[in-house]
């Protein structure tokens, strides 16, 4: 019987994965003082579910490396080693470099060992320095189990009888004693005295038994091991072979203790199994929001390998169901109007409206269900934020509290992947400029312990995400200046504070004093600001100089559909994403400015908005072609405002956004489309590929602007 | 359009679902635009449609005419006779859509082709089909794949590609033809 194993692969990569993150939160709950039993046992099982699957695919760098990772944690469970906070960073650190081999694995790489060999060698002289006479450390798989020591026996006799139906759940004893021959020298003899007459033979059965003994240092619990799979169903027997005499008395009483340890383990070790069945149906899980995490700070060989985008998403059974439901209901409405069709009266008409209506609400209803199906708790977003502000508050020694609210909040997958880095470049913003040093605290009179939350809630259609810091607040002066001196203001203008705070979103600017390996490397707010509103949402700041300040994004819940407003120029339909509109007005003749240059400018409240004729631009036939005629539609795109010259404003609704790059290729000024009520297709407007298309640079944008203050001046 | 033209629309759908996707065919869909014959792959071919109002697409190319709303998909729709520059393009009852799958170096895109008029489904082996004779280095050769003669007629068979949607230095200008949407 063989099986072509690759293709379990992804699903082991993707329960890898998981079970990484697992360890990692669990290691990041640890309270040292006062370890929990079943913390240690949470971090235990994922590493050895990963140890096992390894081992089963052949990923022998991994099966090995994480053994060692193992036993530590074994020895910690068994009270023999006692973790320092040291050690908790040591196995954070295998957690990544794991990850890090797994990664290198799922793209067809081979495993980069420098790492682990370093990590491999701390977590040795660990085991060697805390070695306890009579427990040992295991063998490594990977080097065939060369270092064995102080075992009590030289090898096994294990007698395996496994069930009729073994072969029936795929599990091959030959690969099993493959495995076992990999510990030490392996000797079988078959059991065949079951076996019935041919006649009555099921092929797909198994009779035989097997004598097996295994010599070498191999330890019950990789005995175990190899077998655990198989034991529940099947009569193992497995009895050590004992090394002479020279050893003395004790050693069968040490082989006793390690061995009711070893079912012990077993027995924990079949328990994860069971569990992540109960689980799984209630909860949903991507394999890219972990993969999104792999671009966490400290991953050694941070690689942007193109990922397979075709990653899956695991869907409750019960959603699932709900959609059968639905579509069931869907199937007896249909049923019942083509009933009503093939021979339809008049009379019928109140049936055929009832249906009618009945059909549009499960359409609606369906609609719904399938966006869910993408819905994801942000929790997937934030569980990276506990590790990466643990390993950043130590690197800038300052003590922080990181608070995560509203975890269950629902957005959309799309949009989870895409607003991962934005936030933690938020988050390590807030880390390194917001909070202060904690002697700088006490000297304030604040708790020496920062603290960031993390605030995820719905509101009317979109999803808030804050970051909240109580550390310094923005220092209004300090920004003012520097925009001056980089020219993005002239000093001269009275800038209210929110428009002093929303200074640090343009680009070119960063008032890190010094270029520190966390932020001020020239990436700066602009491209956080770019990247929510690449995603329809917006990005505002609070703040309040010595006591913090607030971030606030606000992201539409997915990205499949969007808040448009309908607009006309001529007999075409546009669609403007209605989070980009500012304002529509009707404007008359002392509000228009002409610019040499050609750009036309209007005069709105002191600011100065140069003026897009869509009609110009697009190429299209409008009904009104002038300023006075038409509305004008004031918009903003990468921080310019502009005023867009339109026929007429029409219905505002929720569009479905198609993609034109499926089948065509991009068009400037034109983000996507949709389908109207009526068939017909529509463009949706992208404002910053309108702004490039027209010519309205921001160069342009500030000149006129300088021009026009000069001129008040 | 009227019934004649639906009929016939029908019946060619029809012949087109018989073709099966995975067998190597020899068959070719023709059309006619001007008084030529030209003929397409007809595993190609995913329907053919009647005219249909569509979307302009801004500052396209102008034989792009814009987009239509292929039950969901938005798909562009190309006139091959300005492609070609055939003949003057009309939009009238017998003008029609034929929706192909345009193989490109990833995923194929489904884009239509505007034709004066549908012929017929013909066999053409190999040994039927002649490499096209040394053309002009038009834009147009590139999508010439051969000649293909049966007894009375020859028919020139087209390979289209991608290209289609990017030809042409010449931008559309909606502003004169208004009735664009309009056949």
């Amino acid at each position: 019987m063989s099986v072509d194993l690759s293709q379990f692969h992804q699903v082991f990569f993707e329960e890898s994965y998981e079970g990484l993150d697992v360890m990692e939160s669990a290691l990041l709950n640890i309270d040292l003082s006062n370890i929990d039993e079943e913390t240690i046992n949470e971090i235990f099982r994922a590493a050895h579910s990963i140890k096992g699957g390894s081992g089963t695919f052949g990923f022998m760098e991994i099966a090995g490396f994480t053994h060692v990772v193992e036993t530590l944690l074994d020895l910690i469970r068994s009270d023999q080693f006692v973790m320092e906070p040291d050690h908790v960073d040591l196995f954070l650190r295998s957690v990544d470099c794991i990850r890090t081999m797994i990664n290198q694995l799922e793209s067809g790489e081979t495993c980069d060992m420098e790492i682990a060999d370093e990590l491999k060698v701390a977590f040795e002289l660990l085991l060697d320095g805390d070695q306890i006479s009579g427990v040992s450390s295991d063998a490594d798989v990977s080097n065939g189990g060369a270092q064995e020591e102080n075992i009590g026996a030289k090898g096994w006799q294990i007698y395996f009888k496994p069930e009729l139906d073994i072969l029936r759940t795929g599990n091959d004893p030959v690969r099993m004693f493959r495995e076992l021959s990999e510990l030490g020298e392996l000797s079988t003899s078959a059991v065949t005295d079951e076996i019935p007459p041919i006649s009555s033979i099921d092929p797909e059965a198994c009779y035989m038994a097997w004598n097996l003994t295994l010599l070498g240092g191999a330890t019950e619990e990789q005995v175990n091991e190899v077998f655990e799979w198989v034991v529940d169903d099947s009569e193992l027997t497995i009895t050590p072979l004992l090394s002479g005499e020279e050893r003395g008395e004790d050693e069968p009483e040490a082989v006793k203790v390690k061995e009711s340890a070893a079912t012990e383990m077993s027995k924990s070790a079949l328990e994860p199994v069971k569990e992540t069945v109960v689980e799984e149906p209630s909860e949903l899980q991507i394999s890219t929001a972990t993969a999104a995490k792999k671009t966490m700070v400290n991953t050694p060989t941070v690689k942007k390998e193109a990922k397979t985008e075709s990653a899956s998403i695991r869907v409750g059974t019960d959603k699932i169901d709900d959609l059968i439901n639905m579509v069931g209901e869907l199937v007896i409405t249909q049923s019942m109007l083509s009933e009503l069709g093939k021979d339809f009266a008049i009379e019928n008409m109140p049936k055929l409206m009832e249906g009618l209506e009945q059909l549009g609400m499960h359409t609606r209803e369906l609609q719904e269900n399938v966006m869910r199906i993408r819905m994801l708790p942000i929790s997937f977003a934030f569980s990276r934020f506990p590790r990466l502000v643990h390993d950043m508050s130590k690197n800038l020694n300052k003590k922080v509290e990181l608070v995560l609210l509203g975890e269950t909040t629902e957005l959309d997958k799309t949009v989870m992947e895409r607003i991962g880095d934005p936030l933690v470049h938020l988050v390590r913003n807030s880390l390194d400029h917001g909070l202060e040093l904690p002697e700088k605290r006490l000297e304030l009179g604040k708790n020496e312990t920062g603290k960031i939350t993390l605030n995820a809630f719905h509101q009317g259609g979109n999803i808030i995400i804050q970051i909240i810091d109580d550390g310094a607040g923005l220092n209004k002066e300090r920004i003012l200046s520097k925009a001056i001196e980089n020219g993005l203001v002239t000093g001269n203008e009275h800038l209210t504070d929110e428009q002093i705070n929303d200074l640090i979103f343009l680009p070119g600017f960063s008032t890190a004093e010094s270029v520190t390996d966390i932020s001020g490397r020239g990436v700066g707010m602009d491209v956080v600001r770019r990247n929510i509103q690449e995603l329809n949402g917006s990005v505002e700041v609070e703040s309040t100089e010595g006591e913090g300040s607030i971030f606030t994004i606000r992201l539409p819940l997915t990205l499949a559909i969007l808040d448009g407003q309908l607009i006309n120029v001529g007999e075409q339909v546009y669609i403007f994403p209605l989070v980009s509109i500012v304002e529509s007005i009707q404007s008359h003749d002392q509000m228009i400015h002409r610019v040499s240059g050609g750009c036309d400018v209007l005069r709105l409240r002191n600011e100065y908005i140069p003026i897009i004729r869509l009609w110009e631009v697009f190429n299209v036939k409008p009904e009104y072609e002038t300023v006075e005629d038409g509305l004008l539609v004031i918009v903003e795109g990468d921080n310019i405002k502009v005023a867009v010259l339109v026929d007429d404003l029409l219905a505002q609704q929720q569009v479905v956004i198609k993609s034109i790059r499926e089948n065509y290729r991009t068009v400037n000024g034109v983000s996507g489309a949709t389908i109207l009520g009526d068939g017909t297709v529509s463009l949706i407007l992208d404002i910053s590929g309108l702004i490039k298309l027209a010519g309205v640079g921001r160069d342009s944008y500030k000149k006129i602007n300088e021009s026009n203050d000069n001129e008040a001046a | 359009m009227n019934d004649e033209t639906d009929s016939k629309l029908e019946e060619i759908n029809n012949e087109l679902s018989e073709v099966k996707a995975d067998e190597p065919s020899d068959q070719y869909l023709t059309f006619f635009m001007g008084d030529e014959e030209f003929g397409v792959d007809i595993l190609a071919v995913q329907e053919i449609r009647g005219w249909e109002p569509i979307t302009p697409i801004p500052n396209a190319p102008r034989q792009v005419l814009g987009f239509t709303n292929l039950r969901g998909t938005v798909a562009p729709i190309i006139d091959l006779r300005l492609s070609f520059g055939v003949n003057e393009s009309s939009y009238e009852g017998s003008t029609v859509v034929i929706i192909l799958s345009v193989k490109t170096e990833r995923e194929p895109k489904i884009m239509g082709i505007v034709v004066d008029a549908v012929s017929d489904v013909y066999n053409f082996s190999q040994s039927h089909i002649q490499p096209s004779p040394e053309l002009a280095q038009t834009k147009q050769a590139q999508y010439v794949k051969g000649l293909g003669s049966t007894d009375e007629k020859m028919v020139i068979l087209l390979e289209l590609t991608e290209q289609l949607i990017a030809d042409s230095e010449v931008v559309a200008d909606h502003r004169q033809v208004s009735g664009n949407n309009a056949p």
